[in-house]
């Protein structure tokens, strides 16, 4: 078999060679950034180069606090669960399963059929009250882009604050902390070249939040544990990498548009959901009807394309999608919809590679079915 | 932490000393570079989501973190399926602890700990007081032991959970953990180890020692910071209130994709610390012995001396600050108390705990050495510390010893 084609990095992404070669190098020094000698005293300045790397890239504000933690779900849970006297909290209906975890009790905001929050009902809702909105900033399946900047100005009149998951759009489209009035903002590692098993809660000025883990007083109390040097230097490397790329990333978009219409030649019946909206450059969401979700999956794993059914998370479980049931699709086409998820690297041989995979599963399955 | 420029370049001049000799092995280790090579891979291209096991990719992964799950296991009799992988031992502790507390206090509302235990174990005790939770905290003894009488005496039917580090941080002592471990599970009590300075250097044993819940730390033991481990028995089932819920990674015990590459190393530096415990162990006690005879005379070593881990001394040199110290030897990396607490000027709580006053307290370094601490080193330190201390000793130096202070803040 020719070499595999993943197709997947909204679940995860490989980390940029840079980053590796710069994570050995750490990885090799003794020092815990809290010592006070020598070698405890550099582990501490390349923790703190990063967290200025990561501030940059996101615009955090002047005074803010950027959080190392050990993931996107640790992070997601600190803003949500360790904000102090939140009150009645509003998330959107499309949150990942993470953020719906964190606060079960959370009234949710629905979303249009393009997948966007709907601002009108968001207003209503924060007429009943509310000290919270969390609103991702990309949604991770459709890739749609949140009026985020709406939703603060809204949000902030009705007195509340407003965190974002910004994982999704982090190094694919422009996120600005500051610009956009966002008061809490998670981002991963993961999803731009870093490593595996690292994120940052960032925080804007005076916003209290408590920590989930208490211990050494690490990460001004916010967050306690040695810190995970090597993989904070990797994350700095790569947000700086990755915002610094970002103009040559949108290329993605005319090769994710082409795949789309190519697909859908192919297959008239399929459905690009959110194709309507302003997306990150990378990601498709699709279905080919008639055809189960996890049966497109594994056919295209033997075809060695890599790709998901929904969210890497609930990949493992047959469910149907709670974004696209959101947006209205109905069950049936909903569990006939992957995501195809693009890279930095991605090139057009594989592209290629994918659209003949879903031409021949698309012949195959329409033989059996007649 | 609020990132700041100028902060960072207040560091810009680190620079370590090329002589330098690393004797803070308790603080953290390097990575061993077999640990590095192991996990190299997961970094480089093997880079699935291990909850996406659709695809090539993501089967790879999850095998790698089955086999370390295995490995991890092995060292201390447990089953692969009782490893649950966290961030660190401070998760893990605050998981073991908030966790089966928050669980079983409609039944039982008492914790029982010891003073000598890590900060995050007892700031972790310290918040479920907040929650209704009676925390009891044990004194020890001088040696650094509890005393296994007291412990009977504290934990009855209304506790839920023993909490005993197996290893102190500060002083190395090593507690009877199979003692402990039956005076909890008479009383019905659940029994938790905090095992950071443990696992991988003493033989544990959760089925001898009637573990319930062990804290396992990555980068105590040559593996990466950020990685860490929380045994969770099942059989009688010890069940947790996680401390954040999500994609249900780890039995639902905790959320959040897991990092292959750092998991697979905290597999393997467990299996190089199985493999190599008995030999390793040998060594640093051979190092330990060689060291204390050539500081000579007027060393005061904390903590019992024969139950402990043989990489640590923490030392009191008599008359000696210990901050005038490590301020003329800045080539030794050497720290007072644990790295948490390393920036305070308060004299170490685990120190006061063994009954030293404040002036003994005050005097004491920890000295951690390990795996690739050599004969060389520790014999150049020793000489280092014993000139450094006898020019201390020495009248009239105080205003020299005022300037290598300032210089060094």
């Amino acid at each position: 078999m020719s070499s595999f084609v993943f197709l997947d990095h909204n679940a995860t992404t490989p980390v940029r060679p840079a980053v590796i070669a710069a994570m050995m190098a750490v990885l090799g020094e003794a020092g815990n950034p809290s010592s006070v000698h020598a070698q405890g005293r550099a582990a501490r300045r390349r923790v703190e180069l990063a967290r200025c790397q990561v501030a940059e890239a996101i615009g955090l504000p002047a005074g803010g606090d950027i959080v190392f933690a050990s993931g996107g779900t640790e992070a997601n849970h600190l803003a949500l669960r360790g904000l102090k006297a939140p009150g009645r909290i509003l998330i959107s209906a499309i949150e990942h399963d993470c953020v719906r975890a964190a606060v079960p009790d959370a009234a949710l905001i629905p979303v249009t059929a393009d997948g966007l929050v709907d601002l009108a009902a968001l207003e209503r809702l924060l007429q009943g009250g509310a000290g919270l909105v969390s609103v991702m900033a990309a949604n991770n399946e459709t890739g749609v882009i949140q009026p985020i900047a709406d939703v603060v100005r809204l949000a902030h009149a009705a007195g509340a604050l407003v965190h974002c998951d910004a994982i999704q759009i982090v190094g694919k489209a422009p996120f600005d902390m500051a610009a956009l009035g966002v008061d809490l903002a998670t981002v991963s590692a993961h999803k731009l070249g870093g490593p595996q098993g690292m994120a940052a809660l960032a925080l804007a000025p005076k916003v209290p939040v408590r920590a989930l883990t208490t211990g050494g007083g690490q990460e001004k109390g916010y967050r306690a544990g040695t810190e995970n040097v090597a993989g904070i230097v990797g994350f700095g490397l790569a947000i700086e990498a990755a915002v610094a790329e970002l103009d040559a990333y949108q290329r993605l978009a005319i090769m994710r548009d082409w795949l789309a219409a190519r697909l859908l030649a192919i297959d008239p019946q399929a459905i690009v959901f959110g194709a309507d909206a302003p997306r990150v450059a990378n990601t498709l969401s699709i279905a080919m009807p008639g055809v189960k979700a996890e049966t497109q999956v594994m056919a295209f794993d033997l075809a060695g394309i890599g790709l998901s059914a929904g969210s890497a998370c609930s990949s493992g479980k047959v469910r149907t999608s709670h974004v696209l049931t959101a947006m209205g699709v109905p069950p049936e086409v909903a569990q006939s919809a992957i995501r195809i998820s693009l890279g930095r690297d991605t090139n057009d041989t594989e592209i290629d590679r994918m659209i003949e995979a879903w031409a021949t599963l698309r012949t195959r399955t329409a033989r059996s079915a007649a | 932490m609020t990132p700041d420029r100028a902060e960072r370049d207040k560091t810009d001049g680190v620079r370590v000393p090329p002589d330098a000799i690393y004797l803070d092995y308790q603080a953290t280790t390097p990575t061993d570079p077999r640990v590095v090579e192991a996990m190299m891979p997961y970094l480089v291209q093997r880079f699935g989501n291990p909850h996406s096991d659709a695809h090539v990719f993501g089967q790879e992964a999850s095998d790698a973190v089955e086999r370390a799950r295995e490995q991890v296991a092995a060292l201390i009799g447990a089953e692969a399926r009782e490893i649950v992988f966290t961030s660190g031992a401070t998760e893990s502790n605050n998981l073991a602890i908030k966790g089966a507390s928050r669980f079983l206090k409609a039944r039982r509302d008492k914790l029982v700990t010891v003073a000598t235990e890590h900060k995050c174990v007892l700031e972790s005790g310290r918040a479920l007081i907040a929650e209704g939770l009676e925390l009891t905290i044990l004194p020890v003894e001088r040696d650094g032991l509890v005393d296994l009488d007291r412990l009977r005496a504290a934990v009855d039917e209304r506790t839920a959970l023993v909490s005993i580090m197996a290893v102190n941080n500060e002083i190395g002592v090593v507690q009877d953990l199979a003692a402990i471990g039956a005076i909890a599970r008479a009383a019905g009590a659940l029994f938790h180890t905090d095992a950071a300075q443990g696992f991988g250097k003493i033989p544990l044993d959760v089925g001898a020692q009637a573990i319930d819940l062990m804290s396992i730390s990555g980068h105590k033991i040559y593996a990466p910071k950020g990685i860490g481990a929380l045994y969770v028995r099942r059989r009688p089932r010890v069940r947790l209130e996680p401390l954040f819920s999500g994609g249900g990674q780890e039995r639902g015990l905790r959320s959040g994709t897991l990092a292959p590459a750092l998991i697979v190393a905290l597999g393997e530096a467990a299996e190089i610390a199985g493999r190599e415990m008995g030999a390793e162990a040998a060594r640093l006690a051979d190092l330990a012995a060689s060291f204390l005879a050539r500081l000579g005379p007027g060393v005061t070593v904390h903590g019992d001396r024969t139950r402990r881990i043989p990489g640590n001394l923490n030392i009191g040199f008599d008359g000696v600050r210990a901050q005038d110290l490590m301020a003329v030897v800045p080539d030794l990396a050497l720290s007072v108390g644990s790295a948490c607490t390393s920036a305070e000027v308060e004299p170490s709580y685990v120190l006061s705990a063994l009954g030293l006053d404040n002036q003994a307290a005050a005097s004491a370094v920890r000295i951690g050495f390990g795996r690739f601490t050599t004969e060389a080193e520790l014999r150049r330190a020793a000489d280092r510390l014993r000139g450094a201390v006898a020019g201390l000793r020495a009248p009239g130096l105080q205003p020299v010893l005022e300037r290598a202070t300032s210089f060094m803040d």
